[in-house]
């Protein structure tokens, strides 16, 4: 199987996070792969070693576009198992929205299957910068492959692929026919850790530089000049304060609808 | 004046509120053009009428529902295109967001999710990074799609009711070849409390609880509240995943969100710092929730929530 997972190096989300320039561009200073890809990796890793691994030729491709900084998020996947990196990085791809992202994301994915179909696209349910999950649908309608996103559960059988999407009314069975562009859930399953032996192997491991050039596309096409959406302004939020503690005298719960009812919520 | 396409999937017997919300911000920014998909049954249609919808398109097929995002966003751009409409609204729904993302790509428009007000000339508001930034975002493009947050507008009948035309939309052959099907769907257990999303008040429960909602269930039901959770919570299996609010979870801007025995790392904080008021209870008095709430109390919820409870019963009589 070839597995291509979507990795991105976003911001920690521990720290405080900050809108920079004239286009309110993210600061990626304090980055980290997205915690949501994790579970992808994970997904793509199970599926891999479900087939024999590497060793029967399965291959799990991680897949980062981003400034320099992102190849961090390529070498954190091949800690955790990708058996190659790549990084799709030019300056002219800088403040591209989830259109430019996935113009230049389709781009690659066709660029990495010249030698060899790819089986599957996997991705996180969202980033944990922009959080908008546009990427993977966008993906999937430029590639023309079906989409299963939100997906808690995954299993392949041959072309055939059956996953489980939870809404918060219903429960959905989906089926769809290799190859597909699927995203994954936190509930999917429980991402390793890098261990010892995991980070030593990384060290060995190639990592393929991509420029835009390479996947065809022009400046024009992707960042600020090629996305269909701009930020026009952004106002830092006041940060909340803390208000009135109190510590229970066993009369709190009174006290808490006392509260209640002076802010006429009730 | 621009026309104003809004996706309605699945109206069935009324209208949500979010519906609503969203046929009165088409019609503040232009002639609302309503796309439905499912069956549309007498009241709905009476319903669009009072909010001053001009046309009301169906699709072609009735399949829809059987295939995931893919024919739906087909459907949606065949409708953009045929009305000519500049602004297209959606839902916030994961779904809603995804087959914006899809048409976004068909009719070659810029998408904005998470939206939560429209100015005249198309700017659209959201809060980003965990509600540490509101920013104003565009379209460049000749359209826009939206998909917009459930209360931020107040739903609003229009002065004058409209007599609206109805029209059916041809699904483009092939748009469910390459989309993956829905075989089976499984309706959850309906819990009778309001939306997590949308519910005024929010009673939620993290570590504290150890395994125990009934406290937080008995003082949800009191004040008429959705019950939300941290992921400490959810991963112990004390309570659904889809009751979890933080960053993996759902967004809360609730008038109201009393925290019980939740810690408040960040991981939670994104998914409620919003919240108009914030109460919070934890036996820790360190707990990083007390630098964000209105009012806190440190103490055990085990006393403090049904004390709480059996007050506001008291006091409602």
């Amino acid at each position: 199987m070839k597995i291509i997972v979507l990795v991105k190096h976003v911001p920690d989300a521990q720290f405080d996070r900050h809108l920079n320039g004239e286009r309110y561009t993210t600061d990626r200073d304090e980055s980290i792969l997205s915690e949501l890809d994790e579970y992808a990796l994970e997904a793509a890793l199970q599926l891999a070693e479900a087939r024999g691994g590497s060793k029967a030729g399965n291959q799990v491709i991680a897949l980062s576009m981003g400034p320099a900084g992102a190849v961090n998020a390529v070498k954190k996947s091949l800690q955790m198992g990708a058996t190659e990196g790549v990084h799709l990085t030019d300056d002219a791809l800088a403040g591209s929205d989830a259109a430019a992202t996935s113009l230049a994301l389709a781009a690659a994915v066709q660029r990495l299957g010249q030698d060899g179909p790819v089986d599957l696209v996997i991705t996180g349910m969202a980033s944990t910068d922009g959080e908008t999950s546009l990427v993977p649908a966008q993906l999937a309608e430029r590639l023309g492959l079906p989409q299963v996103t939100f997906a808690s559960s995954l299993d392949v059988d041959g072309e055939r692929l059956v996953a489980r999407r939870d809404a918060d009314t219903t429960s959905e069975t989906v089926e769809a026919t290799l190859p597909a562009v699927v995203s994954v859930t936190d509930q999917i399953n429980e991402p390793r850790y890098p261990n010892f032996k995991g980070i030593i192997a990384a060290k060995r491991k190639s990592i393929t530089t991509l420029s835009l050039a390479d996947i065809g596309l022009d400046a024009a096409q992707v960042g600020h000049s090629g996305s269909w959406t701009a930020v026009t302004s952004a106002e830092e939020r006041p940060a909340r304060t803390a208000g009135t503690i109190i510590t229970d005298e066993g009369d709190a719960g009174i006290k808490l609808v006392d509260f209640l009812a002076a802010q006429k919520l009730l | 004046m621009a026309k104003v396409l809004v996706f309605i999937d699945n109206p069935g017997n009324a209208l949500k509120k979010s519906s609503l919300e969203l046929l009165t911000l088409a019609r503040s920014l232009g002639e609302s053009v309503v796309a439905v998909n499912g069956n549309l049954n007498g009241d709905v249609t009476a319903t669009f009428a009072e909010y001053g919808v001009g046309t009301v398109l169906r699709p072609s097929a009735e399949d829809l529902d059987d295939y995931l995002v893919a024919p739906k966003a087909a459907y949606l751009a065949a409708a953009a295109q045929s009305t000519g409409a500049t602004i297209v609204l959606l839902d916030n729904s994961p779904e809603g967001k995804e087959i914006a993302a899809r048409l976004g790509i068909r009719l070659n428009a810029g998408v904005i999710t998470d939206v939560v007000g429209v100015d005249a000339d198309g700017t659209a508001h959201k809060s980003v990074l965990a509600g540490s930034y509101n920013t104003a975002c565009k379209a460049s493009t000749p359209v826009s799609v939206l998909t917009v947050k459930a209360n931020n507008v107040i739903p609003e009948p229009a002065a004058a009711a409209s007599t609206p035309e109805t029209a059916t939309v041809d699904v483009p052959a092939g748009s469910t070849a390459a989309a993956a099907r829905i075989t089976a769907r499984e309706q959850k257990v309906a819990s009778g409390r309001p939306d997590l999303t949308d519910a005024r008040i929010v009673v939620a429960g993290g570590r504290g609880v150890d395994g125990d909602f009934g406290p937080v269930e008995e003082l949800a039901d009191a004040l008429g509240a959705a019950v939300g959770a941290s992921r400490a919570a959810t991963d112990a299996g004390w309570i659904s995943h889809d009751a979890q609010v933080g960053q993996t979870g759902k967004t809360v801007s609730p008038q109201l969100y009393i925290s019980a025995g939740i810690s408040g790392a960040i991981q939670q904080k994104a998914g409620m710092q919003t919240a108009k008021v914030i109460v919070a209870v934890n036996k820790d008095a360190e707990s990083p929730v007390f630098e964000i709430a209105d009012f806190g109390i440190v103490g055990d919820l085990f006393d403090v929530l049904p004390q709480a409870t059996a007050e506001i019963k008291k006091r409602k009589g």
